[in-house]
């Protein structure tokens, strides 16, 4: 099928709506806003057939999509930032109660002061819901990452909910080059929904049971258990997926690893300005390279490991901050991961492109400099939000 | 209600889908109306409840006391998850996942996971028009917690969030009118019930489960632990609240009124206050107050009723 240009969020939404969804509960908030209007349209217009609930809340709108998920129901929703704080009460008890409900996140900041831009400060805050997190970064990925997420999330031994992290504005509202997924691409790639428990007469159970201390403990570890294990099956819906787009996904990205002492650590889109400015290094003779993280939960250890090894120096741009913690829950995350390398490359920390502030090549090369001293100061472990006045 | 089927063996059904071997304390008139509301849905339903009480009791792990299919999300969302089981089986069913089948949805949570912290889900429910029933459980206060005050505490009454002290004597606030707020939305059926009229409570939930669209019912669930009355006197207690006024049964139709049990002259509320921990500290005054409001109330409901029910 042929690409065409359109808006990414429209895209996700076509995507969405090729998938047979069912259900979409959604309130609106803004960059969110374009992807369920779209639905909307589509099931106003009949070319979706699904219930479009257009709750009160957030918090109301993952509860709709626990409702819809428990009897069985294909369901979707998205928000962002205030939103999502919103729901995260619910998005705790989703992926407890393993309901496999999928979410475009579409990231942008926390208030306050009060901002619709994009960072990854919302998304951050739920790091540890349980939720399949990946992080696209073009208006492709994301309409791939739509079936895909379905897939992951309701294979029966993994059901548990996945969120897409997609940037706000500046991919959630560009408009892009992207090839929609024909019915029969989707046919060969998503079965329908069959889920392993669903409320129904025919076979009562209970969800959502208390547990004293004595349970409370196995059941975490079974919900721990269940998120690590769904490792293989996301790999596996990768490699499907390469089968029928042509287009291959894996858990972390590399460009120009090859020999290169200073790696770059990006999630989202920063990559791909990155990659420029890795490029333009490369010129002038640096040996910088690019390592994208794309699963964010469950974290791939090894694909990340070995992606840096060799590496003298990590440069990890975080989109949030950890206020009076290690800097930003990248790096922190990615020290610890490195804690027993045998050779662990530093880790350099910098925090950049908070609300929307715009990080461009000439950035990274800048950071890179920056980085350099702050290794000659010995004083790498430390963090540097870059560019801030003041 | 223990042999509940020898008093009424033909007016109830015999099956039990909330089912004995709970945790709920001695007396407890909430079970007692879950148990009822649970012989009008019948089989064919499905619950979504909220955090509290009879959440509590009923579910500790890996027992059930639900013999139907049963959700516990969280606190304040019991409406919300209740419509999202609406919806997707009515899609399902529509694109033909699932096999056709008359299933009744049914939200339940407390006076605080409705009238306080699940106002808003259920507002929301209520208006979008889910065909579901919401039951109100009312205990009147945050029982699972300890007795703390909501906003359908009665005024007066003593609870930890609002103790009898020196200076403030119990909750200075008015009962929040929930069924009102619920008519309020134009929905096709809100009743008011109590466990201590099994029958009345039983015949309220059918209409509601079998009316379309959303349906609301607010049911006064005697606490002896919370109100601080001997458990034995929990049915006792219920029928008080009704005879003096202070709770009166009703329904609203399509907007209008019919109320469920008239008496000629009610009971003085001092008569329900007796023997009744929570109000012990009550002046004549405050008795007085109430009594004039619920007076008043009750004249005010008994003008919105001027309608006769056929059949």
């Amino acid at each position: 099928m042929a690409r065409e240009g359109m808006e990414v969020s429209i895209a996700a939404a076509e995507a969405v709506a090729l998938c047979d969804t069912d259900c979409i509960a959604a309130y609106p908030i803004t960059p969110q806003t374009h992807i369920v209007e779209h639905l909307a349209e589509l099931v106003a217009d009949g070319e979706l057939e699904a219930e479009f609930i257009p709750v009160e809340s957030e918090h109301s709108a993952m509860s709709v999509c626990c409702g819809t998920a428990a009897v069985g129901a294909r369901t979707f929703t998205s928000t962002s930032s205030q939103g999502l704080a919103l729901m995260s009460e619910i998005m705790f008890i989703a992926a407890s109660l393993r309901l496999p409900v999928v979410m475009a996140l579409v990231n942008r900041s926390l208030s306050g002061p009060l901002s619709i831009w994009n960072d990854h400060s919302d998304v951050m805050s739920v790091r540890d819901c349980g939720w399949i997190q990946v992080f696209v970064e073009d208006g492709q990925e994301t309409v791939d990452h739509m079936p895909w997420a379905f897939r992951v999330a309701e294979d029966p031994a993994v059901s548990l909910p996945v969120a897409v992290n997609l940037d706000g504005f500046i991919l959630s509202h560009v408009i892009e080059p992207i090839e929609l997924w024909t019915k029969e691409m989707m046919q060969k790639f998503l079965p329908p929904f069959s889920p392993v428990n669903r409320l129904h007469p025919d076979q009562p159970v209970t969800m959502g049971a208390f547990a004293m201390p004595d349970l409370f403990t196995e059941t975490k570890m079974a919900q721990n258990q269940a998120l690590i294990k769904s490792k293989p099956i996301i790999l596996k819906a990768w490699d499907e997926l390469l089968q029928v787009t042509g287009r291959r996904y894996r858990p972390v990205e590399t460009y120009q690893t090859e020999g290169a002492k200073i790696l770059l650590v990006t999630m989202g889109c920063l990559g791909q300005t990155a990659q420029l400015a890795v490029d333009a290094l490369r010129e002038e003779g640096e040996a910088v390279g690019l390592v994208k993280l794309r699963l964010w939960r469950p974290f791939p250890f090894e694909e990340f490991r070995k992606a840096v090894e060799g590496a003298e120096l990590l440069l990890v741009i975080d989109r949030a901050i950890s206020f009076g913690g290690p800097g930003g829950p990248v790096a922190s995350e990615l020290r610890n991961a490195l804690y027993h390398a045998k050779k662990p490359p530093r880790v350099v920390n910098m925090i950049a492109g908070l609300a929307g502030r715009d990080v461009q090549p000439n950035d990274f090369e800048q950071m890179v400099e920056q980085a350099k001293a702050k290794v000659a100061e010995g004083k790498e472990d430390d963090y540097l939000i870059y560019g801030v006045r003041g | 209600m223990r042999n509940l089927e020898l008093y009424s063996p033909v007016l109830l059904p015999r099956e039990e889908y909330f089912c004995s071997g709970h945790r709920a304390c001695q007396g407890c008139a909430e079970a007692l109306a879950v148990r009822i509301v649970m012989k009008a849905l019948g089989r064919n339903s499905v619950v979504a409840m909220a955090t509290g009480c009879m959440e509590i009791v009923s579910s500790p792990l890996p027992t059930t006391a639900w013999a139907v299919p049963w959700i516990h999300v969280a606190f304040e969302n019991a409406a919300a998850v209740a419509s999202g089981i609406e919806a997707g089986l009515k899609i399902l069913m529509k694109k033909g996942k699932l096999p056709r089948k008359k299933i009744h949805v049914a939200g339940m949570a407390g006076d605080g996971g409705t009238a306080d912290i699940g106002l808003q889900a259920l507002s929301g429910a209520l208006e979008r028009g889910h065909n579901f029933t919401y039951f109100c459980y009312d205990n009147e206060a945050y029982m699972n917690t300890g007795i703390q005050r909501s906003s359908a505490t009665p005024f007066g009454a003593a609870t930890t969030t609002s103790p009898a002290g020196k200076r403030i004597p119990g909750q200075t606030t008015w009962k929040k009118n929930m069924p009102a707020i619920a008519a309020a939305h134009d929905i096709p059926y809100v009743a008011t019930a109590c466990s201590s009229y099994p029958e009345d409570l039983f015949e309220k939930a059918s209409r509601a489960i079998e009316t379309p669209g959303p349906a609301y019912v607010h049911i006064l669930s005697v606490c002896p632990t919370g109100w601080r009355i001997p458990p034995s006197t929990a049915i006792k207690y219920g029928r008080l609240a009704v005879e003096s006024g202070a709770f009166p049964l009703y329904e609203v139709v399509n907007g209008e009124y019919f109320l469920s049990k008239d008496f000629l002259k009610l009971l003085p509320v001092k008569e329900y206050f007796k023997g009744h921990g929570r109000f012990r500290h009550l002046t004549e005054d405050m008795v007085n107050q109430i009594q004039e409001r619920v007076s008043a109330d009750w004249e005010k409901l008994k003008a919105k009723c001027v309608n006769v029910k056929k059949g």
